[in-house]
């Protein structure tokens, strides 16, 4: 108000610079979202200022290599790739596999920053995508909130989702993979449903299909999309919520998303013919019935005709209905649900049936520890949040009530799914927040009797008229200051919390390995680049190299040689085959090895510098898959009394198979840690059972510097005499 | 050992007669065929993978004959393919104010001598008048010119070199007495072959002194012997110096680096490098040392997947160094590519010549110590709108222009592109780029992102102020 009046004080022309306080609050609210929009790209480039701007992680650096592919090559080439460089011999139809909408979208960005003449490498545009979608999905968040609550509950959205922990583990810079722009484009499919649902308008539902669209085109995830909005709408139905602005954004957002996702090719007739997308096309149908219902009713004008008719369509539907399922399940025309989306069902389901699914970490269900870590407050607001939108139901909140539901329930399934939950965590927690510091501020304010400070959206009359209720209650004023403070301390030890928590454990590229060494300095550990960068400079260019599918994709892209599996599991078979020779004895693997044209056989070891997620320690699910498929291989067999060991008191077989073989071949002859024995393991803390290894069929090759990696050579047949 | 010496013995012969009866029965009329060499010395330093060769010619023009303008020298076919570069000097004024003036060689295309061997002549400075005593120095490098024998060796075993060379002195003049030494990093020296008089101390071997050799005799001799030096070779070197206003200089360098000694066979066992690092892996290396200009700032070092994070910088006011580590350790054969960036104040490399024209003053040549370079493209990236290039480099270049495009160009800018091939340390001197530039092209490209910023502000008041909506609801 000072500055107000020193402003009245001013001549004529200067005062009309003053602004309205419509304009302060829209200047507000843009520089406001401006520095959130700022603050969430800067916040993912932890990992650039540690380590550098590079691919992280596995699943990257295929997105890597077919983004180089297409800028390269131009869409239509990629579109018909044939890949010969992995899963030897088999290949992999690349174009027919893949979700293309993150490497389009990153070769357009390049695209576009070369025609405005800017000199960048596309792995620049690659490691930044990630964060240019957080940050662009912070503004979709802002208008998200600002559909189902108010604005102030869309900036609050918008600052929490810019820092929430949960998205930043896959979108910092360098996690250049699917996801990074496919929450982005989740949130938008829905705030345009949303919208569309809002308002009735055609042009929301088809930017909404066109969402839908680009969320198909970027990830698999797109199938939480195209349940999550029949649901919403069967539960607006049984609500009696049911009205033409819902008929009309559904159903053009279905037919017109249907028909657009279709042209994907690895989704294709799947949309119409799978298990999982028959919820949508019944809910379709169903809308049409309620619509048709609806019609003759208002036609029939009479409850009794009526309800007879009602009783005769709806027998006729749901035998049609039940039918036409049927058939369709019995003829395999409609196929079954796939283990995925079983196991999101049923957590249990893929442990007992699909053990290459339960093998990947980011598999698991969730611990609670680690929805404190990704959520922190959020876990606390997102209850209270769900109280304010029950207390102020909508279709909007009803929306995101059930979307923040289902979404929690897969994040307890599986740790990777947090991803999912937490936009609509932070939505519903930015209403919880929002909500509150409204109320608080707005008792602190009627209290010392400034009406004028009040803007007018943000009084209600209803607050207003609960401030003078209020009156009577004693140190009113005293607590809601009080618990403003304290608002404002949780929130400052999110921030806190999420930049830490940013800082130190989601921007590690895992590729290059850092530790404290003796005397608090940095070491860098980067033997995977060291091992592939060896096999890219010298081994012949068709060298075929066996590993564990894990490094697949990396192998692939970085090391530029051709491999027998990589992180696309696709054919449980041939890793099967794989874990089979390596769980095998020398010579049966080397027959294994001889039929599949294998050169060079590549382990990870982590006994000398104690990295603990090496394949020693995944050996086991190698026994399983492998075993899975070829029942020679009996898990038993390398556990003593269920026991996994590698000291002197393990299963003969597997002091002998191959994998024990290749990494510990001559480390009984190296000293790892003072005052131990040599061949010591720091990561299993034992030492080896089986020192004096020799090899037959294979030789050493090469071996990393720390010896993470070691690469072994297929010696060629023996002449016969 | 033995077959092969008995058969270059006996080839030995066989050249020498050959060498011998060419002479005599064709020895063409050469225009300086009145010089003659009192006494030569040859010393080849065999020490590095380059071989070095030294030598002193004193000569003398026949009394009857006329003034002598150029001093030839002879190369055999070999020789020729791997001669990097020749330098010839000439000491004049008595023995306290003894200079050596630097002459000019090139290739002579006098194609007089026999057995294919190509002639290189000297420059006199000042004539060779009748009956004149002179001394020149001459100097030339010879690269891949040592064979590894065995040409495949394992991890623990030293590398062996083959080095062919004559041991007399081979010249299109009569060569009155001789001397030639051979210098070896080591005295384990396997076998060298005897031409009487020959005299081995330590790691120094003797041939002569040979009095009386007629024109293009030819001994061929075959020393065999231990070369552990790093055998680094840069297959393909290509600079990029990119030159701002602004006050940067900036280069970047891209290697193709190969391990050029004998081949890695079988294991490579990183127990026995790490643990017995004096028997295994002898003549691998695993750092390489680049000389850099003084005042270098933000240097990098990265190859195709990423940085590469083991590499030191020490810089004084005189120069910098930095030391790389490729991501592993070379073994024979063995190739690696990397990336080498930095950043140079402008002042130190761009003047401006009396003519108004400005240049730019660059040193030739690849950075890296003891490296041989096989293909060597220097690019001067000239900034967007300078005109009139033109290259001065002290020999001969393979030269032409193209354009290139960065951040914010519109035409692009000029690119003076040299080439050379066979390149080694003694070819790093200065070269100049002379160009034409108006200074008002630097404010271009600030100008337009001005602009840029502008007309971004103008759209948005534009919008704000703007109704789009078809009828009034």
């Amino acid at each position: 108000m000072a500055a107000a009046t020193a402003l009245d004080s001013l001549p004529a022309p200067l005062r009309s610079l003053r602004l309205k306080t419509k304009q302060q609050e829209l200047l507000l609210r843009v520089s406001a979202l401006a520095l959130i929009y700022v603050l969430a790209f800067v916040v993912r480039l932890f990992s650039v200022l540690r380590y550098e701007s590079m691919i992280h992680e596995f699943d990257p650096y295929f997105n890597y290599r077919t983004t180089l592919f297409l800028s390269d090559h131009g869409f239509s080439e990629f579109w018909n790739w044939f890949d010969f460089e992995s899963w030897y011999p088999l290949g992999r139809v690349v174009g027919g596999t893949l979700f293309p909408g993150l490497m389009v979208t990153a070769a357009l960005l390049h695209r576009l920053l070369r025609a405005l003449s800017l000199a960048v490498h596309i792995r620049e545009v690659c490691v930044l995508t990630a964060p240019f979608f957080a940050a662009n999905t912070t503004l979709v968040a802002y208008a998200f909130g600002r559909e189902i609550w108010d604005s102030g509950a869309g900036l609050v959205a918008a600052a929490l989702i810019a820092v929430c922990p949960g998205y930043i583990s896959r979108s910092v810079a360098g996690s250049y993979d699917n996801e990074g722009v496919a929450i982005f484009a989740l949130l938008l499919t829905f705030y345009l449903f949303v919208r569309a649902v809002n308002t009735g308008s055609l042009a929301w539902s088809l930017a909404s299909a066109f969402g839908y669209f680009y969320m198909v085109s970027a990830w698999g995830g797109y199938v939480f999309i195209i349940n999550l909005l029949p649901l919403y709408v069967l539960v607006l139905l049984v609500t009696g919520r049911y009205s033409q602005r819902l008929y009309v954004a559904y159903n053009s957002t279905y037919v017109l998303g249907m028909l657009l996702a279709m042209q994907i090719r690895f989704v294709g007739f799947q949309h119409v013919q799978s298990g999982e997308h028959m919820a949508a096309m019944g809910v379709f149908f169903l809308l049409q019935v309620f619509f048709f219902l609806d019609w003759v009713k208002y036609l029939l004008n009479d409850a009794k005709l009526f309800k007879s008719f009602l009783r005769i369509t709806l027998t006729c539907v749901i035998t049609v209905g039940t039918l036409a399922l049927g058939i369709g399940t019995a003829s395999g025309y409609i196929s079954p649900w796939t283990g995925r989306f079983y196991s999101l069902l049923d957590p249990t389901y893929a442990k007992d049936h699909i053990p290459i699914i339960a093998s990947v970490s980011e598999h698991q269900p969730t611990a609670w520890s680690s929805f404190m870590f990704d959520f922190h407050i959020l876990l606390f607001l997102f209850p209270a949040g769900l109280y304010f939108c029950f207390k102020r139901l909508s279709d909007a909140t009803i929306f995101i009530v059930m979307y923040g539901l289902t979404s929690m329930y897969f994040a307890g399934v599986m740790v990777r799914l947090i991803l999912v939950a937490a936009p609509a965590v932070c939505l519903i927690s930015a209403i919880a927040a929002s909500a509150t510091i409204k109320n608080l501020t707005t008792l602190i304010r009627t209290k010392s009797k400034s009406p004028q400070t009040v803007s007018g959206k943000s009084s209600g009359s209803k607050a207003a008229a609960k401030g003078a209720v209020d009156q009577s209650l004693p140190f009113q004023q005293n607590v809601a200051i009080a618990l403003l403070l304290g608002a404002f301390y949780l929130l400052s030890r999110y921030a806190v919390h999420c930049t830490w928590v940013t800082s130190e454990a989601y921007s590690s590229p895992s590729i290059v390995l850092a530790a404290r060494g003796h005397n608090g300095g940095r070491v860098i550990f980067d033997d995977y680049r060291e091992a592939y960068y060896w096999l890219r400079q010298n081994t012949p260019s068709d060298a075929k190299i066996m590993s564990w599918w894990d490094y697949g994709y990396q192998i692939t892209a970085m090391g530029n040689r051709t491999v027998i599996v990589d992180n696309n599991t696709w054919n449980n078979t041939h890793i099967a085959t794989v874990g089979r020779a390596m769980s095998s004895y020398e010579d049966e693997a080397y027959e294994i090895m001889q039929s599949l044209d294998v050169n060079y056989v590549l382990v990870v070891f982590g006994g000398v510098t104690g990295y603990s997620s090496d394949d020693i320690n995944k050996f086991l699910w190698m026994v399983r898959i492998g075993g899975g498929v070829f029942p020679v291989i009996k898990e038993p067999d390398y556990l003593v009394n269920g026991e996994y060991r590698v000291d002197k008191g393990a299963a003969p077989k597997m002091l002998n198979c191959l994998m024990y073989k290749l990494c510990y071949y001559r480390f009984g002859e190296l000293t790892t840690e003072y005052g131990k024995p040599p061949g010591y393991d720091r990561v299993r803390g034992v030492e080896i059972g089986n020192k004096d290894i020799k090899l037959e069929y294979l030789e050493e090759a090469f071996t990393t510097s720390n010896w993470i990696v070691r690469i072994y050579k297929v010696k060629p047949p023996k002449n016969r005499s | 050992m033995a077959p092969s010496l008995s058969t270059a013995v006996s080839s030995l012969l066989l050249l020498l007669l050959l060498a011998a009866a060419i002479s005599v029965s064709s020895s063409p009329p050469m225009p300086e065929d009145s010089i003659r060499v009192i006494s030569a010395e040859k010393r080849i330093d065999l020490t590095s993978p380059i071989v070095k060769v030294f030598l002193t010619l004193k000569l003398e023009n026949d009394a009857t004959a006329p003034e002598a303008s150029q001093v030839l020298l002879a190369f055999t076919p070999t020789e020729v393919e791997h001669l990097a570069i020749v330098k010839a000097t000439r000491a004049e004024g008595k023995r306290k104010k003894k200079i050596y003036v630097p002459l000019s060689v090139k290739a002579s295309d006098l194609a007089a001598a026999p057995n294919g061997a190509r002639l290189y002549s000297i420059l006199l400075s000042t004539p060779l008048k009748p009956a004149e005593v002179t001394t020149l120095e001459v100097f030339y490098a010879l690269t891949h010119s040592l064979e590894p024998f065995p040409a495949e060796i394992t991890q623990s075993d030293p590398q062996l070199v083959y080095y062919r060379d004559s041991a007399v002195l081979l010249s299109p003049y009569h060569v009155l007495e001789q001397v030639t030494y051979i210098k070896m990093p080591s005295n384990r020296v396997e076998s060298f072959t005897r031409v009487d008089p020959t005299s081995r101390a330590g790691n120094e071997v003797k041939y002569g002194a040979y009095n009386n050799q007629l024109p293009n005799s030819y001994v061929p001799i075959l020393v065999h012997y231990e070369n552990n030096r790093p055998f680094a070779v840069v297959e393909e070197f290509v600079r990029k110096v990119e030159i701002s206003h602004w006050g940067n200089v900036q280069i970047t360098e891209q290697y193709k680096l190969k391990h050029g000694g004998a081949q890695h066979k079988g294991v490579f066992s990183r127990l026995e490098y790490q643990s017995r690092p004096s028997i295994s892996g002898v003549p691998s290396f695993k750092n390489l040392l680049a000389r850099l200009p003084p005042r270098v700032h933000s240097v990098y070092y990265r190859d195709e997947i990423g940085n590469i994070s083991s590499s030191h910088l020490r810089s004084d006011s005189h120069k910098s160094e930095l030391e790389i580590e490729p991501r592993y350790p070379l073994f024979g054969g063995w190739h690696c590519t990397f990336t080498i960036g930095y950043g140079l104040p402008l002042q130190d490399f761009l003047f401006e010549s009396d003519d108004g024209r400005r240049y730019i003053n660059l040193t030739f040549g690849c950075p890296l110590l003891d490296t041989v370079v096989d293909d060597l493209t220097i690019k001067v990236v000239l900034p967007e709108g300078s005109t009139s290039p033109q290259a001065v480099v002290p020999f001969l270049t393979e030269q032409y222009l193209e354009t290139s495009y960065s951040y914010l160009d519109v035409v692009g800018r000029t690119t003076v592109v040299l080439k050379k091939r066979n390149v080694v340390g003694e070819h790093n001197v200065p070269f100049q780029v002379y160009y034409e530039f108006n200074p008002i092209f630097m404010l271009a490209e600030p100008l337009m992102l001005i602009s840029a910023v502008f007309l971004f502000f103008v759209a948005c008041i534009a919008y704000l102020h703007m109704d789009l909506s078809i009828g009034k609801s």
